[in-house]
């Protein structure tokens, strides 16, 4: 427990010092994390840490990415992506795969090591490239599509290799990959049932995991969900979420396939749940922090031994790796007519080897398909490749991106225009909002922690997200940094300044419309920064006035300008009175205050007694004719001045 | 008989002298339609199919206004704007008030011999209605001179605008029994009308 609380600290001090650093330095952190993590490798060496062990379960973390990027698309999306799926990334996959695997039987390697060795390294690294596009912003931009793309073929792309290359294994190898033993844990007995299971029975077996997926994703997570919200505790909802992405984790392990893609499916399966803010939110910090480790775990196993030995060969082989999959990118960039920096941005971000090339080679030498010698040479130019990835991408921003920014300005940027607006608690006040700006078109994400409410709304059709909308991860989930509008309409006036302080000092681009709860509310607000403010019920008193003015009998019409008069009256006193409350004094003894309301009400009885029936008062002000003493009046006023210029 | 609608268009009735006794002397005349614009649509958003459809069952059309600016209060001008209608009141299909009357019923502030040339108001009043007149004949109606109170502001209560809200009740009830008649009369005052009959 002592020992694993003991690396623990250890990784995270690396990561704590080495990542803000990288990050100020504009290295990005993912190169933060590498460094780290070589910085750290001769300390685990001489603590005899299993550095390839802790990586596997660091690679959860990209599971957790990969359920976290299903969650963002719909199915729908996913279908839109189909030509991009098969036709780039199946010719990335295909075309590296031959490039490589002939290179290598040139250089006098036999065809079924070479095929492995082409598997390994057609693959590119998901973890370091969508962190590092997601943290730039680049994930929406075309190339940044591009790259996802391929990327998901990839993953999909493991599965079949993982099938067909224990067909190539080599019996002169068995030797060595009987030492290599079963590293498979406690689920050994379950492991060996399926083993035993023919082709076929596997298949189903396959076939089965995935509908289970779907299917739980589709009908079981909303009643799941709906008990866990009733107990109205987080850590709750932190612990279903993680649940579901271990539970398709170890689904997937069992049936052998790639748990990324499984937890991939079932984010696309929630992708139109009402929980995706939430789950999205809760599961962000493990995708991190396992992220991170992930990639300390990388420049860890950098076998620094071996690389000053064969120093040469190997940083050789990686630069001529990271050039060949450059130019079979840019081939594919120019091919599927990408643009500017587009084009740049899709070669240089997949031109590395992966981590899933980690795992198949894991899986090779397990299965005798590669020699020792040259798996560990293989995981060096993979590590390698991986560890100058961040430099490519350096490259670009500092490079290729200049370049191309002056043409890119001019096109509309689309994230921008379709910005979100976030409605913030789905009551009787948000919930006429959401129906007004949803009818005039507008996309909302509402959020709303009322799980009763919840169910109702989705009876009838609203699109609603479950969640606390004063919690800033949720915030950020549902796209506050991007929003163009939060509408604060949630009940409790203390948390409702709260929420408008955070989202006014953070994101000050995103304007703020907040529900008031009464007068000193409105001051708090004002206080707050929030420049739209309206009290709710307000609106329907000054209605309920007017009712009982025509009750009165008086004229609709007169009616209508008193209180809109008695409306402008109130809005000018409290522009008046906002600047000088203070949230802190109470207002009887803020002095200013006093004075300052003292002298409103004494003009506003001023006001009052001159509202007689007569021309010449606020009502009656317009709609006076001119009549003959008029004209002689401006006549008489005109007269001295044209005496004057005569 | 004729079926007669009167819109009464007057944003500020609670100051009114003219219009309001016009309005007290009217409700007396049976068998006819009253419409309160400002009280109909205090808030604007006049419902156009309503307006339409009362249009259709009328077929003498009076609107009763004070001169604003040479022109209609606001709420008349978008009553116009939105409800004399494309395909409705003209263009193609725009037939519905075809052969229908319009006649306007106004209060003008200024005294008669201001609408003239060589008064401060420098034309005549039907040289100012003119587009009111237009927008009858593109219509296809009838526009019938106009029944006026000049220097309704200076007008005397007791004398005046009693007798112009009484001839307005007489026109009223004249233009329901289709004896109205106005010979060549550009304008009709109180003083100049002529009725088929004798009032009653």
């Amino acid at each position: 427990m002592t020992e694993l609380l003991e690396l623990a600290l250890l990784f995270l001090v690396a990561g704590v010092i080495a990542v803000p650093v990288a990050a100020r330095l504009g290295l990005g952190s993912v190169l933060g994390y590498l460094i780290a993590g070589i910085a750290l490798s001769p300390v685990l060496g001489v603590l005899d840490v299993d550095v390839v062990e802790i990586q596997h379960f660091a690679e959860f973390g990209v599971v957790v990415m990969l359920f976290l990027i299903g969650l963002e698309l719909e199915p729908k999306v996913l279908w839109q992506m189909r030509t991009k799926l098969l036709g780039l990334g199946g010719l990335q996959v295909l075309g590296t795969l031959g490039i490589v695997m002939a290179i290598a039987m040139a250089l006098g390697q036999p065809w079924k090591i070479s095929l492995a060795i082409g598997a390994v390294l057609s693959l590119s690294s998901t973890a370091i490239v969508l962190q590092t596009l997601t943290e730039k912003g680049l994930l929406r931009s075309d190339g940044g599509q591009s790259s996802f793309s391929v990327l998901l073929t990839q993953d999909i792309a493991v599965i079949p290799m993982l099938a067909f290359l224990p067909l190539l294994a080599m019996p002169e190898l068995m030797g060595e990959a009987a030492a290599h033993g079963d590293d498979h844990g406690g689920l050994s007995a379950l492991d060996a049932w399926i083993e035993g299971l023919s082709g076929w029975g596997r298949a189903g077996l396959t076939l089965g995991a995935i509908a289970a997926v779907i299917l739980v994703g589709n009908f079981l997570t909303r009643p799941v969900f709906g008990f866990v919200a009733r107990a109205n505790l987080r850590e709750l909802f932190t612990a279903t979420a993680l649940t579901i992405v271990v539970g398709i984790t170890v689904l997937m392990t069992l049936v052998g396939l790639s748990p990324a893609l499984g937890s991939f499916l079932a984010g696309v399966v929630l992708a139109n749940s009402e929980y995706r803010h939430e789950l999205e939110a809760d599961l962000e910090p493990f995708r991190g922090l396992l992220l991170g480790l992930f990639f300390i775990t990388v420049g860890a196993g950098i076998d620094f031994g071996m690389l000053s030995e064969n120093l040469l060969v190997i940083v050789g082989l990686t630069l001529g790796l990271i050039a060949l999959k450059f130019a079979i990118l840019w081939g594919l960039a120019l091919l599927f007519k990408m643009q500017g920096a587009d084009k740049w941005l899709f070669a240089l971000s997949l031109a590395q080897a992966g981590e899933f090339g980690f795992v198949l080679l894991s899986f090779a030498t397990g299965n005798a398909i590669l020699p020792d010698a040259i798996a560990d040479r293989l995981l060096l130019i993979v590590a390698l490749s991986m560890l100058l990835t961040p430099l490519l991408f350096l490259a670009y921003d500092k490079l290729i991106a200049p370049r191309f920014s002056a043409a890119q300005e001019l096109e509309p940027d689309e994230i921008d225009a379709d910005g979100p607006v976030i409605i913030a608690g789905h009551g009787r006040f948000g919930g006429v909002i959401n129906r007004i700006l949803t009818s005039a078109g507008y996309k909302t994400v509402v959020l709303d922690n009322a799980i009763g409410h919840l169910e109702v709304l989705r009876a009838f059709g609203f699109r609603v997200f479950y969640g606390d909308p004063t919690r800033p991860d949720l915030l950020h989930a549902a796209g506050i940094d991007q929003a163009r509008l939060i509408v604060v309409a949630i009940d409790d006036p203390h948390q409702t300044t709260e929420l408008v302080r955070y989202i006014v000092d953070h994101f000050p681009h995103v304007h703020v419309t907040a529900r008031a709860r009464d007068r000193n509310h409105v001051y708090e607000l004002w206080a707050a920064g929030c420049r739209d403010i309206i009290r709710d019920t307000f609106d329907s008193a000054v209605r309920g006035g007017r009712s009982a003015l025509e009750a009165l009998e008086w004229h609709p019409f007169d009616a209508e300008r008193k209180v809109k008069d008695f409306v402008a009256r109130d809005q000018h006193a409290m522009r008046r009175m906002a600047d000088l409350y203070d949230p802190d004094t109470p207002s009887h003894e803020n002095s200013a205050y006093v004075q300052r309301a003292r002298e409103l009400m004494r003009e506003q009885d001023e006001a009052m007694q001159q509202d007689s029936p007569d021309y010449t008062d606020w009502i009656g002000r317009a709609w006076t004719p001119p009549r003959p003493r008029d004209i002689e009046a401006n006549e008489e006023e005109t007269e001295p001045s044209k005496k004057a210029s005569s | 008989m004729s079926d007669v609608i009167v819109y009464l268009a007057h944003p500020g009735q609670r100051y009114s002298k003219v219009n309001r006794a016009m309005v007290r002397e009217a409700a007396k005349v049976g068998g006819i339609t009253r419409v309160d614009l400002y009280a109909d649509y205090p808030r604007y958003g006049i419902d156009v199919e309503r307006e339409q459809d009362r249009l259709i069952d009328h077929d003498t059309i009076v609107l009763q206004f004070p001169f604003f600016w040479y022109s209609v209060p606001a709420l008349l001008k978008d009553w116009i704007d939105l409800v004399l209608e494309h395909g409705f009141a003209y263009g193609e299909g725009g037939t519905q008030l075809a052969g229908k009357r319009m006649i306007l019923a106004l209060t003008a502030g200024g005294p008669e011999g201001s609408y003239s040339e060589s008064g401060y108001n420098r034309f005549g009043l039907r040289t100012l209605l003119t587009p009111l007149e237009q927008t009858a004949h593109l219509c296809k109606m009838e526009f019938l001179p106009p029944y006026v109170l000049y220097g309704s502001i200076e007008a005397d209560r007791d004398t005046d605008v009693a007798e112009h809200a009484r001839g307005y009740a007489a026109l009223l009830e004249a233009l329901r029994d289709d004896r109205l008649q106005t010979g060549n009369a550009d304008i009709l005052t109180a003083d100049t009308l002529r009725l088929g009959e004798a009032a009653s």
